[in-house]
């Protein structure tokens, strides 16, 4: 645990340590902000609640959380750091884990700086500050499984670009799969079970049902073991390219 | 310390390396040599726990690198190729994260940061970002990384690459320094620097060791091993040349231009016979005008490019 740490505090510095935190928290807050109240017509609606600005969340994500998770290990097998890290007496798992929590706790940090709109709303009316805050803590989690596909996908690589683009496509997967797009796919010839349980991939199934202001415990342990399992496929690749270089 | 047995590695059909047998010992310094390619960083990486090999054992310090990874690598400092570092951290910061990683805490993190920095020099840039820094700074941060926890064993692949011949003293003197209680293993293409810090040198060649024993028995190979060579007057050369073939032990006289009416005659004795005294003796009777008179130790270049180039023309036969 305390090696965890370790690596967390050190990836965690690198943020704040380089531009990319700074670059990364503005146009996170931008693009919240442009999509909410111009896309969303946020005051237009008329309603005192935050359904729009959730709503724009796993848009957001497809492509701004790839591209924190791109550099993770892709950035590590680049410089050559990796060969360090790989060699220092830390557990692998600790690695990985200290890596996705400081990114996670990044984008965490980027989430709670969105405040001033839970604020907004507050002032303009009286919205049901319940609902927010578990749109909050659903939207956290959505991130932390954005995250995870990523992370896993920059440890096959040693191309940031690629690392980008394959996690993109691969997260906007996770994201649709509940809509017509991926399950035309399946309808035809997959069993209703099949069709069922792809549908239950979709982020957006269980993050719409988070925003509607329950938190299901269903809910919580699809994104908690979506983002064990993507960790264990980080800890699987690392342990492979051990084996093909 | 370090045992290594029929390590091989193997990157689809090419095989890296090919099937390498060490042991290195404590107060050993192991100069590993060879042309570029020839395995010697995959070996290392091998060695620690970087890469899985494809057959073989490695074990370090009695602990096997495969099965007892993180204890191998607890009594294992390593200094990547190139040494790598973040570059976004200060030598400070980086070495502090080191440290946290390796297990000290609180006033023995500091402690230990100290030491390493002391040791490589490294005060005037402790807080400038390690990106910023000069090759031979870069490379002495690796350094540190590398001897922070005072491991018993230390493996270092060019560990002065691209360092000034001040920087290169240094480091080879902080190697010597260590050498006694260590076990090391080095990895260079700088023949003098083998001669100057090793007691033991390995050359390896497409993945196998051709040549394995002290620089003095890898000198003792050389052509030039023993052979002597004087500077004398171009127009002295002919009649010096026939005085040196009466003596039985010279196999072969060679002659080289060396500038303005000088040539250099090196002769070669047969199988590593002295020739020095007998040489000199013979100058001194015939009052020889001799500017420069000196036995050769051996070259290592010479020993070096038999051994690798040998063999790389025996595949290329081979081959057709």
């Amino acid at each position: 645990m305390n090696q965890v740490w370790t690596i967390f505090r050190r990836e965690f510095a690198t943020y704040f340590a380089t531009p990319l935190a700074y670059v990364f928290i503005v146009i996170f807050l931008f693009a919240m902000g442009a999509f909410t109240f111009y896309i969303g017509n946020f005051y237009a609606n008329g309603v005192a609640d935050l359904t729009v600005f959730f709503g724009y969340h796993p848009w957001l994500y497809l492509f701004l959380v790839p591209a924190i998770a791109m550099r993770l290990w892709a950035e590590e097998r680049r410089t050559g750091t990796i060969e360090l890290l790989l060699t220092l007496p830390i557990p692998l798992w600790a690695t990985v884990v200290g890596k996705f929590l400081a990114a996670w706790a990044f984008i965490g940090i980027a989430l709670l700086l969105t405040f001033p709109i839970w604020l907004t709303v507050n002032f303009l009316g009286s919205p049901d500050n319940g609902v927010i805050f578990a749109s909050y803590i659903g939207s956290f989690l959505m991130a932390g499984g954005y995250l995870a596909i990523g992370a896993a996908i920059s440890a096959m690589t040693s191309n940031q670009v690629i690392a980008f683009v394959v996690s993109v496509v691969v997260c906007f997967l996770f994201t649709v799969s509940g809509a017509p797009l991926v399950l035309d796919f399946f309808r035809d010839w997959a069993p209703l079970f099949l069709l069922n349980t792809v549908a239950s991939f979709s982020f957006l199934t269980h993050f719409s049902a988070i925003t509607a202001g329950v938190i299901d415990l269903r809910d919580v342990i699809y994104f908690f073991s979506l983002i064990a399992l993507f960790l264990c496929v980080n800890i699987v690749v690392i342990d492979l390219k051990r084996v093909t270089r | 310390m370090i045992e290594i047995e029929g390590l091989t590695k193997r990157f689809g059909a090419v095989a890296a390396v090919a099937g390498i047998d060490l042991k290195v010992g404590k107060g050993e310094v192991l100069g590993f040599l060879g042309p570029n390619g020839a395995g010697k960083s995959t070996t290392m990486k091998m060695v620690t726990g970087f890469l899985t090999p494809t057959t073989g054992r490695v074990t370090v310090c009695g602990h096997d690198i495969e099965t007892d990874t993180l204890a191998a690598q607890k009594t294992i400092g390593y200094l990547p190729e190139g040494a790598p570092a973040y570059g976004e951290m200060t030598p400070r910061q980086f070495l502090t994260f080191i440290a946290r990683v390796r297990g000290y805490g609180g006033a023995t993190v500091k402690e230990r940061v100290d030491a390493a920095v002391a040791k490589t020099d490294l005060d005037p840039v402790l807080d400038q970002p390690i990106d910023t820094l000069s090759k031979g700074f870069k490379r002495r941060v690796g350094l540190a990384q590398a001897i922070l926890h005072d491991p018993p064993v230390l493996i270092m692949d060019e560990p002065t690459d691209g360092l000034d011949p001040n920087q290169k003293h240094s480091v080879r003197e902080l190697i010597r320094a260590m050498a006694k209680e260590k076990a090391i293993i080095v990895s260079t293409h700088l023949l003098e620097e083998v001669e100057a810090i090793c007691t033991r040198a390995v050359i390896i060649d497409r993945g196998r060791v051709v040549a394995d024993g002290t620089p003095a028995q890898l000198l003792a190979r050389s052509r030039h091993h023993n052979a002597v060579t004087l500077t004398v007057a171009a127009k002295d050369a002919a009649g010096i040349i026939t005085k040196l073939r009466t003596i039985p032990a010279i196999a072969t006289v060679e002659q080289t231009p060396a500038g303005d009416g000088i040539v250099q005659l090196t002769a070669f004795p047969k199988s590593g016979a002295l020739l020095i005294e007998e040489i000199g003796r013979m100058a001194a009777d015939d009052e020889w005008d001799v500017k420069e008179l000196y036995a050769e130790p051996g070259r290592l270049d010479e020993v070096f490019r038999a051994i690798t180039t040998h063999d790389a023309a025996r595949a290329r036969e081979g081959r057709a």
